[in-house]
């Protein structure tokens, strides 16, 4: 088998947003994700997630253009008001129909 | 016993004290606090035990007695964030999510301090009725939804509906361990009550301890933002303490009104008066993702919360006394 190029998503984000955050990724088109709670601290100092929650990490394998989607979704409903951070890479996968 | 008098067996009580070496463990930079998984499960256990027990009254109660107290409450539970909105937005200034955000937490309840208040009571040789809880349910979700309300129109364009965030408030564990421990109790009645009454007796010796170690962590959680109290400025500093007053005598008179004991009475004052810290922030993150919660989370927890604790609550006895005509 010969590993196939896709993208990961990895978004770090307030616990609250667990389930509109997946919600958005189904609907985008993302076959499925892992969710890990995660420490840390960023620029915006107080969250409500250290009273109700650890940070989450969220991560999803997909194609280019979902990755890409789901960024613009990100920055267009999130960015502005919650503590949020995502990123892309690209990994290689074995079974790529998983993901697309 | 003087208010003074009051005031000081109050302050050394074990719940006070907990929530206190707490606090102070956090300003010395001390690592000590609960895993957040005991804290959690703590707090199930107490929501869950209050649930059953006042579930279990509920059976001895009959309609005619708690239809007015039933009915006082849902009435605070729509008046308290309306006062408390329009106090942030005209007096305070604030922003018009900010002021929602923050009639979102006032207007619901603290059930810790419910707990701490049907305790004192008993302290004082006044007992609140059994029926309480049911009335803190009742208060939990109302204040939540004027207040998110009264932010609606405010929300922008493809803010989550409020429709989902009911969803959301009204299925919490707050809901879910409240409101489900009433049908509980009320179905298993006396009887098995017995057989794990000494397990979840919300006056018995491991519902008190459980509160010990809850508090431990409160007081840790609210140490962690005491640097808040600067960023917010002097008049929530003010509204956190004199709005719970207001509301408290409010609560109170309402109580006695509606046949109240003494007791119950305090008690209602005290839900009124008390601030929202698990209910209420994430239903209000999401829908008013742009009010601060630095100002909703630092009045609720930081100042209203200690200051029920220690001054309210003896206040609103005091309140409940002269209203019952006893010293």
């Amino acid at each position: 088998m010969t590993p196939v190029p896709m993208t990961l998503v990895t978004i770090i984000a307030e616990h609250v947003l667990r389930e509109p955050l997946t919600a958005d990724l189904r609907r985008l088109g993302a076959r499925g994700y892992s969710i890990g709670e995660v420490e840390g601290e960023g620029t915006r100092g107080l969250h409500t997630q250290d009273w109700q929650g650890k940070n989450l990490r969220i991560e999803t394998v997909v194609p280019a253009e979902v990755a890409a989607a789901i960024l613009a979704h990100l920055a267009a409903r999130y960015f502005d008001d919650y503590a949020m951070i995502a990123y892309t890479s690209t990994v290689a996968v074995l079974r790529s129909g998983k993901f697309a | 016993m003087t208010t003074l008098d009051l005031l000081q067996a109050n302050l050394l009580s074990p719940i006070a004290l907990a929530f206190a070496l707490g606090l102070l463990a956090r300003v010395v930079r001390s690592e000590f606090s609960l895993p957040k998984d005991v804290y959690l499960g703590l707090s199930i256990f107490l929501l869950w035990a209050l649930g059953l027990q006042g579930g279990v009254e509920l059976r001895h109660a009959s309609l005619q007695v708690i239809a007015g107290p039933a009915l006082a409450t849902v009435g605070l539970g729509v008046l308290t964030p309306i006062t408390a909105y329009l106090v942030v937005r005209r007096l305070g200034r604030f922003s018009t999510a900010d002021s929602a955000a923050i009639a979102a937490h006032y207007g619901s309840v603290s059930a810790v301090t419910f707990i701490a208040a049907t305790g004192f009571v008993k302290a004082q040789g006044q007992e609140a009725e059994g029926f309480m809880p049911t009335l803190l349910t009742l208060l939990e979700s109302p204040g939540i939804a004027v207040a998110l309300a009264l932010g609606a129109y405010h929300a922008r364009e493809g803010e989550r509906p409020v429709r989902e965030v009911m969803h959301e408030v009204l299925t919490g564990r707050t809901m879910v361990l409240l409101l489900g421990g009433l049908v509980v109790g009320f179905l298993i009645g006396d009887q098995h009550w017995t057989t794990i009454e000494p397990f979840y007796d919300t006056t018995g010796a491991v519902f008190r301890g459980v509160l010990c170690l809850f508090m431990l962590e409160m007081g840790v959680t609210a140490g962690a933002r005491l640097g808040d109290l600067r960023k917010v400025g002097g008049f929530l500093l003010g509204f956190g303490m004199l709005m719970p007053l207001a509301h408290g005598t409010l609560g109170a008179w309402i109580g006695h009104v509606a046949g109240l004991s003494v007791g119950g009475a305090t008690v209602l004052g005290t839900m009124a008066a008390s601030a929202s810290y698990i209910a209420a922030p994430p239903a209000v993150r999401l829908t008013l993702p742009d009010a601060n919660p630095t100002y909703y989370l630092t009045a609720a927890l930081v100042i209203t919360f200690p200051f029920n604790l220690l001054i309210g609550i003896p206040v609103y006895f005091r309140v409940a006394t002269w209203l019952g005509g006893t010293p």
